[in-house]
């Protein structure tokens, strides 16, 4: 190819002084696979999607979820979403906003989901999780706790674990700890 | 007494591969001194990273006759660094890499002139990428790979019949150590499958699960990634982890230990935490001199066509003996990076909005429902709704327009395909060309300013 960078440099040296356009943002092949996600997401009505950043940054986003059923029922939490160049190759981070009681979310919002980490596959997507999100409302499981106690009294107690959801949402304490009004 | 001998040439060995007919030479080669003279007048390579694989490659590709080089590289170097990147001393620790890099082969090697860039990848213009003939990359992460593999593509055309114009590709060498165990490979984009076209030979990263961390450690690792992940934003909330800070780094060191004793799991050290939290894979330095020796040889191959190059991926194992096979991986024929993309000639009098209808009637597509993005700008999406709101203004305005007004360029476009009657959601890349801009409808003599 020598012969053809030997003509490059000339061309080069003549466009010199020639200004180069504006730059360009690169587009990375995982915008352009988010971009499908998204633009094909199929949500239930109890779920939303905020982007802070407006139409261009979708790789930042926010999602509510609203369960219509079981123990969560009528609380609404927002989950901040953030996505890797090399997504899907990589999950995206997931972070809960609101403070909640739930035996698999702890009180600095991380989410115990496994398509978040051991699981995650590239044929997943931003619809499966949200899915999976929905999911740990209608049915929080005690065997993968990230918030011991609220695992140990949905275990043992779960008419108790009831009451201390309602009250969590309701903005009150449970234990010693506060949950701002969620509802 | 006095050694009568004439001193060898400097360039004995490289002209055993340059002054000499082959069987297995390129084409257009022709062996000569010239050849050699202009290897060292015009080829520019561009290295970037100047850590383990870096290092020895900026030292490779200097012996070997290239004159024009550049480094680039974000980082400093660390007291760690010095067992294997053999350019830096104990008094450069804090210094950037690039720099110190480039000064140090250069003192070494007279006539090699060595431009170093301390910033990050992203900091430079597209424009800076497209000044090197080739680009050696030594890396040890897929974003960066990812990055610079987009960067190279996006400079290359396709003529009309989907060959690609040679003028346009910009060759890779890529090299990866990870312990004994490397690669070395040659993308020529447009001809040898792009980094994108094989990323899932990537093996997918091992993450533990939350709970398990919180509930059940059973390993050093799992310790290691509780105080790193959940305690660190316990205890500090707002503060950002920083894994090149020391002090964060023995703060989560001390919080694993003391994990580690509460469940009597043994093994966790500081630099075990720092492998855990920085993902480190010990680097050999052998392993780095075996695969950067491959690359600076590919390098040299494309450059001079004195021989046909690796086709296209070498991979090298040497834990247990030696083992070395070459793969010759496949493109992605619809890959979004590297691919053509289809053909579109429209009027610059079109909307979005009948552009993406055209879009179903496209012989080649029949895509419906289709999303549409330029250049990293959302033109049009079909969902969520507040998405299609935000952008459904666009709907009326022309494409032309709307694209900045270039006469052609690449459009990434989703949505629904039907194939044999059946519907399938897809993606593809197309290259929009405005009729009557410029002349551009004639792809031929478009050429690729």
């Amino acid at each position: 190819m020598i012969k053809l960078f030997k003509v490059k440099e000339k061309q080069r040296e003549l466009a010199e002084n020639a200004s180069g356009g504006a730059p360009i943002k690169k587009q990375t092949a995982g915008e352009l696979r988010l971009h499908k996600d998204i633009s094909e997401l199929n949500l239930p009505k109890s779920c939303a999607m905020h982007f802070p950043n407006g139409k261009d940054d979708l790789m930042n986003f926010e999602v509510s979820i609203r369960p219509d059923e079981g123990y969560y029922m009528g609380g609404t939490f927002l989950f901040s979403f953030q996505v890797s160049p090399i997504y899907p190759h990589e999950a995206p981070k997931v972070k809960c906003k609101t403070k909640v009681y739930h035996p698999n979310i702890d009180l600095e919002g991380n989410v115990c989901l496994n398509i978040l980490r051991e699981d995650w596959k590239p044929v997943l997507n931003i619809n499966t999780v949200i899915y999976g999100l929905y999911h740990l409302f209608t049915e929080p499981n005690y065997e993968d706790p990230l918030n011991h106690d609220a695992a140990a009294v949905l275990r043992e107690n779960p008419k108790l674990f009831e009451s201390n959801v309602r009250r969590a949402m309701a903005g009150g304490y449970v234990g010693q700890i506060f949950f701002p009004r969620c509802m | 007494m006095a050694d009568t001998s004439p001193q060898p040439s400097r360039s004995r060995d490289l002209d055993k591969l340059l002054l000499r007919p082959g069987n297995l030479v390129g084409p257009r080669f022709e062996p000569g001194p010239e050849t050699r003279d202009d290897l060292q007048a015009y080829a520019r390579v561009l290295v970037v990273g100047a850590g383990g694989l870096g290092c020895e490659l900026l030292k490779d590709l200097a012996l070997t006759g290239f004159r024009n080089l550049d480094v680039i590289d974000m980082d400093r170097i660390e007291v760690t660094n010095l067992n294997r990147q053999f350019l830096f001393r104990l008094e450069d620790v804090g210094k950037p890499k690039a720099e110190v890099a480039a000064k140090r082969v250069m003192e070494r090697i007279s006539g090699v002139n060595i431009v170093p860039h301390f910033c990050r990848i992203e900091d430079k213009d597209i424009s800076f990428y497209n000044d090197f003939n080739i680009i050696a990359l030594g890396l040890d992460s897929i974003e960066a790979r990812s990055y610079i593999n987009g960067v190279a593509c996006s400079f290359l055309e396709y003529d009309s019949y989907n060959n690609p114009r040679e003028e346009t590709i910009k060759p890779m060498v890529d090299g990866g150590t990870e312990g004994f165990k490397g690669h070395a490979r040659v993308i020529l984009p447009g001809i040898t499958p792009c980094f994108e076209c094989t990323i899932w030979l990537f093996p997918p990263q091992v993450k533990f699960p939350l709970c398990t961390l919180a509930e059940t450690p059973r390993t050093a690792a799992h310790c290691i990634e509780y105080a790193h992940l959940i305690k660190w934003n316990e205890v500090h909330g707002g503060t950002a982890f920083d894994p090149d800070d020391p002090e964060h780094m023995k703060w989560v060191y001390n919080e694993a230990l003391k994990r580690a004793e509460l469940f009597g799991i043994p093994g966790v050290t500081y630099s075990l935490t720092q492998g855990v939290v920085k993902n480190i894979i010990p680097a050999i330095a052998s392993t780095n001199a075996i695969i950067s020796a491959a690359c600076a040889l590919e390098t040299l191959k494309i450059a001079t066509e004195c021989s046909k190059t690796l086709s296209n991926y070498l991979s090298y194992n040497g834990t247990q003996g030696v083992h070395t096979k070459v793969t010759e991986f496949e493109r992605d024929k619809d890959c979004l990076v590297c691919g053509p993309g289809v053909l579109i000639e429209v009027e610059p009098s079109v909307t979005l909005q009948k552009f993406i209808y055209l879009l179903e009637e496209h012989p080649k597509l029949w895509l419906s429902r289709a999303s549409v993005s330029h250049q990293g700008k959302n033109l049009y999406l079909q969902a969520p709704t507040v998405l299609e709101e935000m952008t459904r203004s666009n709907l009326s305005q022309t494409l032309f327009n709307l694209m900045g007004k270039v006469t052609r360029d690449i459009v990434h476009v989703n949505g629904t395909a039907t194939k044999n009657d059946q519907k399938i959601s897809c993606m593809r890349k197309l290259l929009v060309v405005f009729k009557g801009t410029d002349g551009v409808a004639d792809m031929d003599t478009a050429g690729g300013a």
